[in-house]
């Protein structure tokens, strides 16, 4: 379309512009404020600059370090859990069943509560006293005493480190595997009808179709998902926040809660910031490598 | 007679019996925990504690007579209304315009938009609350038009420009929603046929007449699973509320994490607060799950 010079960018003007006041004036803000040492609260003329000081103690700090190796093991039971699960259901349900719709709708209900909301339920249920997940394991426990030993009594789901290890994975795969059966469904869905008839007559069956003909044409849809949950790892905070804190000690203190509590709990904004950094950098390479295999632009668009 | 006794005889459909298995599993799994925050709000305080849980017992509505008369629900309710909704016409208005230019119009610097756009998209609200909290404080931004300090009846608002109004809440999740909406409308727009535009402009249409009048109008689709997924993020949102509101202008998921207390939780009030939370969307659910898939999978497969 034949247009005035300045016309796109005036239609682009406001979304930009909120864009640069809510993402990239914070993203600036954070380079500035991590060369500073300065406390939460105190005013800016206390701030002090401390160059590269910062930076060093970034890559020194075993806070860190552990907040982010405890990102990663969490980050891989979610993530292979969901992918495994959600690619297995997507398998088993591609069939048209009657009542797809009502299944469809309640399999799409806990991407949609909140997670803060989902952390609180989760605690609740693992509530070491007033619990249901003890009492049914107490009962079962009582009624076949052999599996005590296996378990069945009850636990302190978020009072043991790895035992809250175990709990905020499993309220992660509760929301989450349906997002993983939703995309690989989709993408189940509109694989092209005649290559699967093709491949059915000449005679391969249902193991040898999924694993050499609808697996592979689906790798790119598979990647998305497993990048698309990795990315979320990382920015997960809410759910683990309400159910664990962190704790106990700091079992469960992933990366992003190590940076909320260094901004509000010590109130070091300045290497808070720094770790919002080193945060945004992983989280933007992810978002790259994620632009390599879905450029929603690109495709329809000649950029 | 043997042989027609066999012929007679149903082969029992394996495949269709652990589908439906599978299913009614995945349905208890995906239900159970929300059922038992919706039964937890209707019970008394000594249900709640008492050591043998009930799945049929006499309903209260106790909790959020509580709720309602003892805490300041009312206003929160409002202010998470007018951020929810706020962010998400803000978000459809600014995505719709950014949408029509990247798609309908050539640039310079159109590439790097849409790419930067599709890169920062994933910085998570913890980065923002650290960050903003910064500027906010740094650079006086919320005293930075020292008339705008406004004084709004209960939930409407209280405080300076961004910092504890909710027009701060709004502008980050319309930020934090941008790139998704606007690639997605792009997509939509590239499917209207540019016919359509060019015979308004012959018609002696302006480009604001075309986006408003041509556009929009044939866009319903686009901005329906567009509002469902912002709606989503700024009525559930946690970590960015919690920081940048005040004690008028909460939002319900901080309210409800209030209920965490040092002597112990409470439990009922929460869940009130949690079911009142998950209302709106369940009923966005009900009504639009085709829709939320449409967007889940947008990302992963090509629709």
């Amino acid at each position: 379309m034949r247009t005035n010079r300045f016309v796109p960018y005036l239609f682009l003007l406001p979304a930009l512009a909120i864009l640069a006041l809510g993402l990239l004036v914070p993203l600036y803000n954070a380079v500035m404020l991590s060369f500073y040492d300065w406390n939460f609260g105190q005013p800016w003329s206390s701030a002090r600059f401390l160059g590269l000081a910062n930076f060093e103690r970034l890559f020194t700090d075993p806070t860190v370090w552990n907040s982010l190796r405890t990102t990663f093991v969490f980050g891989f039971w979610v993530v292979t859990l969901e992918m495994l699960i959600g690619v297995g259901l997507a398998l088993l349900l591609e069939k048209a069943v009657r009542g797809a719709t009502i299944f469809r709708t309640i399999f799409v209900m806990p991407l949609m509560i909140a997670p803060v909301v989902v952390g609180l339920i989760w605690r609740y249920l693992l509530d070491a006293r007033n619990g249901i997940v003890n009492y049914y394991l107490t009962q079962i426990g009582e009624a076949f005493p052999f599996l005590q030993g296996l378990g069945f009594e009850a636990q302190a789901w978020l009072g043991d480190p790895t035992l809250a290890m175990v709990s905020i994975i499993v309220s992660d795969v509760w929301q989450w595997t349906p997002f993983v059966f939703m995309i690989v469904l989709a993408g189940l869905q509109g694989l092209p009808g005649d290559v699967m008839e093709a491949a059915y007559i000449d005679g391969a069956n249902w193991w040898r179709m999924t694993w050499h003909v609808k697996l592979p044409m689906m790798r790119n849809i598979l990647l998305i998902a497993l990048l698309m949950r990795v990315i979320d790892v990382f920015r997960a905070l809410e759910v683990i926040f309400v159910m664990t804190g962190g704790g106990p000690g700091a079992s469960t203190r992933v990366l992003s809660l190590t940076l909320f509590q260094t901004a509000f709990t010590s109130r070091d904004l300045g290497y808070a910031s720094t770790i919002a950094l080193l945060l945004s950098v992983i989280l933007i390479l992810f978002s790259l490598v994620l632009l390599l295999f879905s450029n929603p632009m690109k495709d329809r668009a000649d950029f | 007679m043997a042989t027609a006794a066999t012929h007679h005889r149903r082969r029992i459909p394996w495949g269709t019996v652990s589908r439906y298995a599978a299913l009614i599993v995945l349905t208890l799994i995906t239900l159970a925990p929300v059922y038992v925050m919706f039964a937890t709000s209707f019970k008394e305080l000594v249900e709640i504690q008492s050591q043998v849980p009930r799945w049929i017992f006499m309903p209260t509505l106790s909790n959020y007579e509580t709720i309602i008369t003892q805490y300041r629900f009312t206003p929160y309710l409002i202010s998470s209304a007018l951020i929810g909704l706020g962010s998400t016409a803000l978000t459809l208005l600014t995505a719709g315009m950014a949408a029509f230019a990247l798609a309908r119009m050539r640039f310079p610097g159109r590439g790097l938009i849409a790419q930067t756009t599709l890169i920062i998209r994933m910085i998570p609200p913890a980065v923002l609350a650290v960050t903003v909290i910064g500027f906010w404080i740094a650079w006086g931004i919320g005293d930075i038009v020292p008339g705008i300090r406004y004084t709004l009846p209960d939930g409407l608002g209280r405080g300076n420009f961004l910092d504890g109004s909710q027009l701060g809440l709004m502008l980050f999740y319309t930020a934090l929603n941008l790139p998704f909406s606007i690639w997605l409308l792009f997509g939509f727009i590239r499917q209207i046929p540019v016919e359509l535009e060019e015979a308004a402009i012959v018609d002696g249409a302006n480009l604001l007449q075309v986006l408003f009048r041509v556009i929009f109008p044939l866009m319903g689709a686009g901005f329906a699973v567009s509002a469902i997924f912002t709606f989503r993020i700024a009525w559930n949102e946690f970590i960015l509320a919690l920081m940048l509101t005040n004690r008028f202008t909460k939002t319900l998921p901080v309210f409800a994490s209030e209920f965490i207390r040092e002597d112990g939780v409470q439990w009922g009030q929460m869940m009130a607060v949690g079911t009142l939370i998950v209302i709106p969307p369940m009923l966005i659910t009900f009504f639009a799950a085709k829709q939320i898939i449409q967007g889940v999978s947008a990302g992963a497969v090509k629709g």
